[in-house]
């Protein structure tokens, strides 16, 4: 008797432990490409390179809003030496006036990996007020 | 300095370095992201399932369950239902406690000297060790389920669910998580057991400071690339997906801190079969726990019992019946 418990039991061990790749049969490994709006493949230059922004972003977005609210600086200048509004959503060179599609930017990857920025319980997307 | 926790923190910062010095140096990414990850798959459930087969063939002739309270007498009597069961029902109980509880943990107790002339031998009840593996393994329990949002696309919404009350204390951006402060606090107050009680420090060997350092080093890692020094990860995910669904990338821009990370959580996963970490599958398959108190009730023959020739009375009167019989002894058939 016991013996068969503990079969079943290992059974259930490995199928769990195997989750992952038994959820992700038929899968791809492709990770969702974050689509550039027309104006910002024109404009080339972000606020920081690729891969920081990428990793950085958030903490850069944290800082404009302390720098914004606490100092009324609302202009930032860039490594790369362009200038930004420090803003979200507000003016054409804020993030959202470059890249226009929530949907298609900011969305892609933050649902592929499961973040829920708390960013849109405050701003809006523009084009969804509009709708 | 003591070289039973010198060692292992030795080997941690070695395979950290390992990791670390192989990427940003010599480009080993496939090594320490492809093929070590694999292969602890397969070294993990390969031994664990083989160490609970070899344990599984030990033979437990007795009953031999601890009792820790009133067992099944007279109707009259209370029984203990839980803690000394003599049903499945209770022992299934029991085990529910104790894998999700740590019941047994709980009752911990410390001996010590009185402090003053009597110098009297005192037992107190000790719950710190108790709260500090509770806190440790529901903090690694939750910090490994949010990290199936790497392994998993869709992620399903209880996953999401889980992370919003994991991150509720919305502190800071990217938003604290308690669990993983909550699992290095706990790991490290585990090993601040081991090196300054000295009762503890006395027998803790290198095997139990080893597994500490390493999660102690995982938590780190991790902690360090979510809040301090940031990786891209939509490529850490690429990364995961491809591992699972067998299409292996390599996703560029992701640093050598990541494969550290990766290559101590492949380390613990192949380490894992071999050593005290099989407590998690051992829980399941210890007796002193898992087996109803109802050697009164129920007769347990040993299963390696031969048959043995027995000489019946009948059989000794047979024998000697006449000898009796001649002696004046009482005989039970006449003839």
């Amino acid at each position: 008797m016991s013996k068969n418990v503990i079969v079943a039991g290992l059974t259930v061990f490995v199928i769990v432990a195997l989750f992952p790749f038994w959820f992700n049969i038929g899968n791809t490994n492709a990770a969702p490409e974050a689509e550039l709006s027309a104006k910002a493949k024109a404009a080339k230059k972000c606020v920081l390179d690729k891969y920081d922004m990428r990793a950085n972003h958030m903490s850069l977005l944290d800082d404009w809003r302390d720098t914004v609210v606490r100092d009324s600086k609302r202009v930032y200048k860039a490594a790369n030496g362009k200038t930004f509004g420090m803003s979200l959503s507000t003016g054409e060179d804020s993030c959202m006036g470059c890249h226009v599609d929530k949907e298609k930017f900011c969305d892609k990857c933050h649902n592929y990996v499961s973040v829920a920025p708390s960013c849109w319980e405050c701003h809006t997307d523009p084009k969804e007020v509009t709708q | 300095m003591n070289q039973k926790y010198m060692l292992p923190l030795a080997g941690v910062f070695l395979l950290f370095l390992l990791a670390y010095a192989g990427v940003e140096g010599v480009g080993l990414q496939w090594l320490f992201g492809i093929v070590i990850p694999y292969l602890a798959v397969i070294a993990f459930i390969y031994g664990f399932v083989n160490r609970v087969m070899c344990w599984a063939g030990s033979a437990v002739p007795f009953r031999i369950p601890t009792t820790c309270g009133q067992q099944k007498s007279f109707p009259w009597i209370k029984q203990n239902r839980i803690d000394n069961p003599d049903t499945a029902i209770g022992v299934f109980i029991r085990m529910l406690f104790e894998i999700f509880l740590f019941r047994s943990l709980f009752r911990n107790t410390k001996a010590a000297f009185n402090r003053d002339e009597n110098n009297k031998l005192t037992y107190s009840w000790e719950i710190f060790l108790w709260l500090g593996a509770l806190a440790f393994h529901y903090g690694f329990l939750v910090v490994t389920l949010r990290h199936l949002r790497f392994f998993l696309e869709p992620v399903p919404a209880s996953l999401a669910f889980l992370e919003y009350l994991d991150g509720i204390v919305q502190i800071g951006l990217p938003g604290v998580f308690v669990s993983g402060i909550v699992l290095l606090a706990a790991a490290l107050f585990l090993l601040a057991r081991r090196i300054f009680d000295a009762k503890v420090s006395y027998i803790s060997l290198a095997a139990d400071y080893f597994p500490l350092f390493l999660i102690i080093g995982i938590a780190a890692t991790g902690i360090a690339m979510r809040y301090f020094t940031k990786v891209d990860i939509t490529g850490v995910k690429e990364f995961t997906m491809g591992l699972v669904t067998f299409h292996p990338v390599i996703p560029p821009g992701v640093g050598g801190l990541f494969y550290a990370h990766v290559l101590m959580v492949s380390v613990l996963f192949a380490y894992f079969p071999m050593s005290k970490l099989m407590h998690a599958g051992g829980i399941f398959l210890s007796p002193t726990r898992n087996m109803a108190n109802n050697t009164r009730a129920k007769r347990h023959i040993n299963p390696w019992n031969y048959a043995v020739d027995v000489h019946t009375y009948e059989q000794y009167e047979d024998h000697f019946r006449e000898k009796m019989i001649e002696a004046g002894l009482p005989v039970d058939k006449e003839e």
